[in-house]
């Protein structure tokens, strides 16, 4: 109760409607912090590592997502306290930036406030525990330094590569096919990646799914491939060689921008009218046929009458397809957009080795796939699965491989994993705290405590005896060194 | 101090233990739901919709049923996706699916009660399931080459997926009546070409396959009801009024004179277009959209028949079976590809007027006319016939077949129990665990044929343990009977599918350690 009393002694309030508030103080306030910070490391704890589990989320719609993803889960929990929405984020910035690593930043976070609530029952100043913090990570990064390997890898050898993405995937569901998944997710990157810049552009990766299959028959594809199908059902099915018309541009008579009336008042008025409409449409085909477009793709969709013109003069056609996916064929086949059919020319078309339809089990699903283009920038990796929450799950584990690929594209230096990263830096910090003095030597012990934890979730999700197990790895390690 | 939340009101987590056991009931609440249609002797379920008009639907396929639940088990969704997948793939096997992902979550249920970590039971069934699929692979048989025995062999496995459903009762006739339509599919996986009319009347024997096409319409008043050597048009136009497709054009005139020369203009329009179409030498005119009256008369005058609003499916159909294109412009009557068959003539089924093509060119689309008592019996014919039809058009692609019967099951069930013996390591038991789960679906069968199933598997087990041996159930007689003799057989595909999911579903749950569910989305109150 904030009540304060006024010289005269009548009470007065100091916050509003202060009786539906409550209010923490002090110690509890941070206390009630770090069982909040805590919790969401206890549940993000047991997905760690090959043999982590997965969790099952229920959405406020009905759907349900099974995942593993430290970031995917966070995002799908509704949570309402302000502290693990901190941790939510933090997850997401590591999903961003990084792309893997979300659960084990998490699960550090939480052993490193549960080492800091021990701290603070002592009495220590919670600013001095974060200045100690603050010096121990930075010795435990230099550390890290100094032991990363820088590698070599290029055009041919790609194993170094394929095995830290085959790390990355051995925690996920798809780890059944985790080799073949990695060799995708390498040269689906090695595709794209800019070598002297150093840098990979990730979108230019389409990952796209459709149920059915099993998984061994994801495939990486050095096309685009389209959730489309021809646009007249009696257009050829498989193009050779072809010359890629595209086009945002529908094939319907020409809409002006500005608002227009047109007003008919006479018979020959209407018969001119008439014949304009035929001509339009004769135009826009005659223009694609003569440039020696031998496919034409469109933003927007066709008039019936354009449609046979087409299918009559041979010259397949594809409707309503997404500007992204344009976008991407644009890249693929090296053509250019074309948004008027004046500027249509034989310059800016694209090309591409072969076109084809492809049809899936038992249904009408049909897909468009493109292929051996001239520029093969764009890649779509296309992946098959027994169902749709399998799917979703593989894209996920995916994505994660493909960011690990780019980080290594970007900076070319490993460091070893199965947790012996983490003790080389617990047992260096451990070693550097002797020399400072003052209080700060307490933060710098308990951070070493707290990066043994991942260790420790790792081998509890074994089955194994986390405490021998580890002080047997860090007798190992220190008798090394 | 409070236990801070850190989850919204109404929203829950459950971990561990109950995280399992939740999933496991769900799973296994479905699994027995499904349990009672496997089978010849399997038995339908009655759905009722709870929406207006309650209608009533009449079942035995898994994935029809599944689709029409309500459920909130998240686990249990995802058994309902698997046989959702399965139908879509394959076609059949939707409750062998469900039934065999139930059973393997059964059994490792067991397994996780004696402390054996998840991870080791996913490991052990990996194994296993390669195991299985290697095993049934050395024992497919494969008869592309020669004609008659593929024939045969479709023959066979139309009947083992028909026995299960309504028409097993008319097993013979409908399983050729499926082959027929299949194989002048010629290869194709594309239905769509299968048409399938429901007449309510008659009863089932009465069903038929057509050769030729047969719509669903009437041939309009006035025009011949019966022609020959017909030259078809198939167009996809308007032929109401020819709308002005320049946007923003309107009709502005300042007398009633002008108004009554405007749609003047407008009828000769119509005539011109008209004559245009007559000019292709056509006598008979489907259209997908409307025909009105006018120009249906100058039709009526020409002689030529004249068909309105045909659906775009058929109109798909019914180019490729007549070889026609479909056109939108008539411009050029000589570069337009016409549809040709011998004779169009309206005939009657039950009490309804249809119109037929028959002697066309390309037979790859036909034509399948259910009759049966009444529109549930009709409904459910359907979904069994497009069941055949699925499993049919999958096998023409990929020929390699398997006895029916349990024999698959018991099969893989002796490969992975040899494999269990040789393992060393936890792993083993649930090898063992999946080899008891296989053995589950011949122990279904019997059990729904009222037969004892205990004492049945038994034998059947000790007769797979000779060489070669060709041992399945035979409900009828109600004993071990000689597959090859009996005739029933399945297609690889399908099994191979059913494996697979199944254990991917069952794996995908077993990783499940922790539920966390959100508040349900808050709705409006509604009036």
């Amino acid at each position: 109760m904030a009540l304060a009393f006024d010289e005269y002694g009548r009470p007065f309030i100091i916050i509003k409607e202060q009786e539906q508030k409550t209010r923490l103080r002090g110690l509890d306030a941070q206390k009630a912090n770090i069982s909040a910070g805590r919790s969401v490391a206890r549940i993000l704890r047991t997905s760690l590592g090959p043999k982590g589990m997965d969790k099952m989320l229920s959405s406020p719609d009905g759907d349900v997502t099974i995942t593993n993803d430290g970031a995917t889960i966070l995002e799908q929990m509704d949570v309402d306290n302000q502290i693990a929405k901190l941790m939510v984020e933090l997850s997401r910035s590591q999903d961003y930036e990084i792309g893997d690593g979300t659960t084990g930043v998490v699960v550090m976070a939480g052993s490193l406030l549960e080492q800091a609530e021990k701290l603070l029952e002592r009495g220590i100043h919670p600013i001095r525990i974060a200045e100690g913090y603050e010096l121990a990570s930075r010795i435990a990064v230099e550390h890290l330094e100094r032991i990363a390997h820088k590698f070599e890898f290029g055009e041919n050898n790609i194993e170094s590569l394929v095995q830290t993405c085959m790390t990355t995937l051995s925690s996920k569901i798809v780890n059944r096919c985790k080799r073949k998944l990695a060799e995708i997710s390498v040269k689906a990157v090695l595709a794209v990646a800019d070598l002297e810049r150093k840098d990979v552009n990730l979108d230019l990766i389409k990952v796209d799914g459709k149920v059915g299959g099993k998984l061994e028959d994801t495939e990486l594809i050095y096309g685009i491939v389209v959730d489309k199908d021809m646009s007249h059902p009696q257009m050829p099915k498989q193009i050779q060689d072809a010359n890629i018309a595209i086009l945002t541009c529908p094939f319907e008579p020409p809409k002006p921008k500005t608002k227009h009336k047109v007003d008919i008042d006479t018979v020959e008025k209407f018969e001119t009218l008439r014949k304009q409409e035929q001509q339009y449409f004769d135009d826009m085909v005659q223009k694609c046929k003569d440039v020696g477009a031998t496919l034409v793709i469109c933003q927007w969709g066709f008039d019936d009458e354009a449609n046979h013109l087409l299918m009559h003069r041979n010259l397949p056609a594809v409707r309503w397809v997404g500007g992204v996916e344009l976008e991407l064929i644009a890249i693929a086949t090296g053509g250019r957009i074309v948004p008027r059919f004046q500027e249509l020319t034989a310059e800016k078309l694209g090309k591409a080795g072969l076109v084809r339809e492809k049809s899936f089990g038992t249904t009408k699903d049909r897909m468009l796939y493109i292929e051996h283009c001239a520029n093969s920038r764009a890649v779509t990796i296309f992946i098959r699965g027994g169902n749709k929450m399998m799917i979703e799950e593989t894209k996920r584990s995916i994505h994660d491989a493909l960011c690990v690929a780019r980080n290594l594209i970007r900076n070319n230096s490993i460091v070893y994993g199965g947790g012996s990263a983490e003790i080389a830096c617990s047992i260096a910090v451990e070693a550097a705290a002797d020399r400072y003095p003052g209080v700060e030597q307490y933060a710098i012990r308990a951070f070493a405590d707290a990066l043994d934890a991942i260790p420790m979730a790792l081998a509890e999700n074994s089955g194994l005896q986390p405490i021998e197990t580890l002080s047997a790895v860090k007798s190992q390690q220190i008798k090394v060194t | 101090m409070a236990i801070e939340r850190i989850l919204k009101d109404d929203a829950s987590e459950e971990k561990g233990e109950r995280a399992r056991m939740a999933s496991f009931v769900g799973a296994m609440a479905i699994a027995d739901l499904v349990k009672t249609t496997l089978g010849p002797k399997g038995m339908d379920k009655i759905l009722q919709s709870t929406g207006r008009g309650q209608s009533v639907t009449v079942t035995n396929d898994g994935a029809t049923i599944l689709k029409s639940l309500h459920i909130d088990n998240p686990a249990a969704k995802v058994l309902v996706d698997i046989s959702k997948v399965q139908d879509d793939e394959v076609g059949d096997g939707t409750t062998s699916v469900v039934v065999l992902a139930g059973e393997l979550l059964r059994e490792a249920e067991k397994l996780v009660a004696s402390k054996i970590h998840p991870m080791t039971i996913i490991e052990g069934f990996r194994m296993a399931a390669k195991c299985a699929r290697e095993a049934l692979l050395k024992r497919v048989v494969d008869n592309k080459t020669n004609e008659e025995k593929f024939k045969m062999d479709l023959m066979k496995i139309a009947k083992t997926t028909l026995s299960s459903k309504i028409l097993s009762q008319d097993k013979e006739h409908f399983a050729k009546l499926a082959v027929d339509a299949v194989l002048r599919l010629k290869g194709s996986t594309n239905l769509e070409s299968i048409q399938i009319i429901k007449k309510p009347g008659g009863s089932l024997k009465d069903s038929f396959l057509d050769e030729g096409f047969i719509l669903d319409k009437k041939i309009g008043i006035g025009q011949p009801k019966r022609i020959e050597n017909a030259n078809i048009l198939v167009a996809n136009t308007a032929m109401d009024t020819d709308k002005v497709k320049i946007y923003g054009a309107r009709v502005r005139v300042d007398s009633m004179a002008k108004v009554a020369d405007i749609e003047a203009a407008e009828k000769q329009k119509m005539r011109e277009k008209v004559d245009k179409i007559l000019a292709h030498g056509i006598n008979c005119f489907v259209n997908r959209q409307l025909i009105y009256n006018f120009p249906e008369e100058l039709f009526a005058n020409a002689g030529v028949l004249a068909i309105e609003h045909a659906d775009f499916d058929g109109i798909e159909r019914l180019a490729l079976v007549t070889g026609g294109e479909i056109a939108s412009t008539f411009d050029n009557p000589e570069s337009v590809k016409l549809g040709h068959c011998k004779l169009i003539e309206e005939i009657m089924i039950g009490e309804d007027k249809l119109i037929k093509f028959s002697g066309v060119e390309m037979g790859q689309a036909c034509t399948v006319v259910l009759r049966g008592a009444s529109h549930h019996v009709l409904d459910e014919a359907e979904r069994s016939l497009h069941d055949a039809l699925c499993v049919l058009s999958q096998t023409v692609n990929d020929s390699r077949v398997l006895f029916g019967g349990g024999w698959p099951e018991m099969v893989m069930a002796k490969a992975v129990d040899e494999l269990a013996r040789t393992t060393p390591g936890k792993r083993s038991h649930a090898i063992e665990a999946f080899s008891k789960a296989l053995v589950a679906i011949p122990t279904t069968i019997a059990d729904n044929a009222g037969l004892d199933s205990a004492e049945l598997v038994a034998r059947l087990r000790a007769e797979h343990n000779k060489e070669e041996s060709n041992a399945g159930i035979d409900v009828i007689s109600g004993s071990v009977g000689d597959m090859s003799e009996l005739g029933i057989s399945e297609a690889f595909k399908v099994k191979q599918a059913v494996l697979l999911s199944a254990t991917e579903a069952a794996e995908m749950i077993l990783r499940v350690d922790e539920i966390i569910t959100c508040a349900p989305r808050r709705r409006e109150d509604r009036m």
